[in-house]
């Protein structure tokens, strides 16, 4: 499924982003964080609420200012972006799903209008037919109706409302996409509809998603390869099947036993793993260490040789 | 059952065939724009339909009177003063002319005022109340445009501009407004009347220095919840520009909070104006406004009631309209009221 020797198409070195700077109530939403996505696959970004996942996404969309760090996309530095020319190359090449389908729609436009807002932007449409014709065929592509072109996001339901949003990151042509828990906020019906769209879409179009979520086994099902990220740091990243069979850091082994089983002989006998977080705060100096090829954990020297042990268990 | 089910036939199912999950997918409900959906709304209010009309039938009479050149609120009769209200094929006490004087209702339309009708009574220079009251009535709608200019103008922009950019400007324009704010009206009227004469003009500039700042605040308080919508963020990710964010997704979120916020600056500035002229710093004579009206009126109130009613009732209509607009207004354009 995945190309291992696949060019990277994004890196993120040593990120922060700290929000009040200096100020008594500063916030290190994301500290220092590194990875890299691969042209093609899907990066799964998992952690529990307020761990950093929606900062570091924004972030790589550049709707923040980073504190510290480089984002890199197709070799460029995402920051330092200098013409115009380049800035509105970036923001149609990276695109980002939202989670809410009800706030990331405006209530007041059309869903035409919401979908070809980037085609207007970029000057895509040639005239107005074409603008039409385009729309039409990205509802098409979402798997909705074309006459729902002229009417209003209240009409839809949520999983008619993420589609749209799909839509209209899609019109843009981009290259990745950052998929912001697009699926939290609908029914588990719904969900799968819209994964699987997701799916395919990756297949016909080659995107590449980074793919951020707290449900464990939806990120399984679509992921290639899965960061685990905790207090905004980034505390494994291995292959997806990989991390699911051995996971090292005990974050994720506590997150893994957590993920309900649709088995209750099963359920009766869960154990869950609590998680001391403290340990992360003793002071000792860590950092992503590969333990195994392509499994990393953030461990300090001296844990190194106990994560090997854990693993060869 | 479950042993039922596997029963079946192969045949039983049939797949479906391409495209029919996008029929799944249509909506029979007639799409409706935010604006039909909020008219249809507020038409079901009554209370706010009746002010809408009342507020509509008071602007066409009072500027469709100014057309008419013999209908004129400043000629002055001094031997028709102080006439009760006289209404031509009306007898009913109050309109047909008469007056209680001694205790008795006498008729007040003798000698040269045999002939004439004073619709709703003439003042003590026998000017027509009639055509002041209409003339009062002008002078109040033209502040309630003015007010609505102001609003419209400078309070959703400096709003506007205050919560998009944030930040440091936007403390520095919230502290202009406090200083503002903390100046009565009354003072700044006062000062403005050193440089100034008595007038529209005065009252107009009194009102463009404080009537926005409730808007102003209402809708940077709007925009600074805006901003942080995820439809804004998708905007920016986009690459749109602030200036197209503003209109494009800011301004029509904005509508129902403004068109609200007008409704209720637009009677305080017609209170402003009729307070001004009752303590005579308003509109000058012979000019006639509903605050000098009931300021006149309200000297021989005991005698002659009328010359106060009148100028009292238009001026509570008028503002009782418009709060009750402006809270219809309100439940139309609150999705939330959506039955």
């Amino acid at each position: 499924m995945l190309d291992k020797d696949a060019p990277k198409i994004l890196e993120v070195k040593n990120l922060k982003q700290y929000f009040n700077v200096g100020r008594k109530d500063e916030v290190r939403a994301v500290d220092d964080i590194t990875f890299n996505v691969h042209e093609g696959e899907t990066f799964g970004l998992v952690g529990e609420s307020g761990s950093g996942k929606t900062t570091t996404g924004r972030a790589i969309s550049h709707l923040y200012e980073p504190t510290g760090g480089e984002i890199i996309f197709e070799g460029k530095d995402v920051s330092k972006l200098k013409t115009k020319k380049d800035e509105k190359e970036f923001r149609s090449d990276i695109q980002t799903i939202f989670q809410d389908p009800y706030a990331s729609l405006n209530p007041r436009m059309k869903v035409k209008d919401i979908i070809a807002e980037g085609i207007d932007i970029n000057h895509l449409a040639k005239d107005k037919a074409d603008r039409d014709a385009q729309v039409e065929e990205l509802l098409e592509t979402v798997g909705l109706n074309k006459e729902h072109a002229n009417r209003y996001p209240h009409e839809f339901s949520g999983g008619q409302r993420q589609r749209i949003g799909i839509a209209r990151a899609l019109a843009v042509k981009p290259k990745f996409i950052i998929a912001d828990e697009p699926i939290s906020a609908l029914d588990v019906s719904i969900q799968a509809q819209v994964v699987n769209l997701l799916k395919d879409l990756q297949k016909k179009r080659k995107l590449t998603y980074l793919f951020i979520a707290h449900d464990l086994s939806m990120v399984k099902y679509i992921s290639d390869r899965i960061g685990v990220m905790h207090y905004g740091r980034m505390l494994e990243i291995a292959d997806a099947d990989e991390l699911y069979a051995h996971p090292l850091h005990d974050y994720t082994r506590s997150l893994l036993s957590a993920v309900p089983v649709p088995d209750p002989e099963f359920e009766r006998q869960r154990e869950i793993v609590d998680y001391d977080a403290s340990v992360e705060s003793d002071g000792k100096q860590r950092k992503l260490v590969e333990i195994a090829p392509n499994h990393y954990v953030r461990a300090a020297d001296d844990e190194i040789q106990m994560y090997k042990d854990r693993l060869n268990s | 059952m479950a042993d039922k089910a596997k029963q079946l036939p192969k045949d039983a199912f049939e797949p479906l065939s391409d495209g029919a999950h996008l029929d799944n997918e249509k909506i029979a409900a007639p799409s409706l724009t935010f604006v039909k959906d909020s008219w249809r709304r507020l038409k079901k209010n009554k209370a706010a339909m009746i002010s809408l009309y009342i507020l509509i039938f008071l602007f066409v009479v009072s500027f469709g009177s100014a057309l008419i050149p013999a209908f004129s609120s400043i000629s002055t009769h001094p031997n028709l003063n102080n006439l009760p209200p006289r209404i031509p094929g009306i007898d009913i006490p109050g309109f047909n002319g008469t007056l209680v004087q001694g205790g008795a209702r006498v008729n007040a339309y003798t000698g040269a005022a045999a002939n004439h009708y004073f619709w709703l009574g003439s003042d003590y220079l026998g000017r027509d109340l009639f055509a002041r009251t209409l003339f009062g009535t002008r002078i109040s709608l033209l502040i309630a445009v003015v007010a609505t200019f102001f609003d419209l103008t400078i309070g959703v922009a400096y709003g506007i501009i205050s919560g998009w950019i944030g930040g440091k400007v936007d403390t520095f324009m919230q502290r202009v407004i406090e200083i503002l704010l903390s100046i009565p009206n009354l003072v700044v009227m006062i000062l403005l009347l050193l440089v100034l004469k008595p007038g529209i003009p005065a009252i107009i500039i009194a009102i463009a220095f404080t009537s926005w700042i409730n808007m102003a605040r209402l809708v940077r308080a709007q925009t600074l919840e805006l901003k942080s919508q995820e439809f804004v963020l998708a905007a920016r990710s986009l690459g749109e520009s602030s200036f197209k964010i503003a209109f494009k997704h800011l301004l029509p979120n904005l509508t129902s909070v403004i068109i609200i916020n007008t409704m209720f600056t637009i009677p305080s500035a017609i209170f402003f104006e009729a307070f001004l002229s009752f303590i005579g710093i308003g509109v000058p004579a012979p000019a006639a406004s509903l605050g000098t009206l009931i300021s006149n009126g309200q000297k021989s109130f005991q005698f002659l009631p009328y010359q106060m009613w009148v100028p009292a009732i238009v001026l509570s209509l008028l503002m009782i309209a418009f709060n009750i607009l402006g809270d219809g207004l309100r439940d139309a354009f609150d999705p939330k009221s959506r039955e």
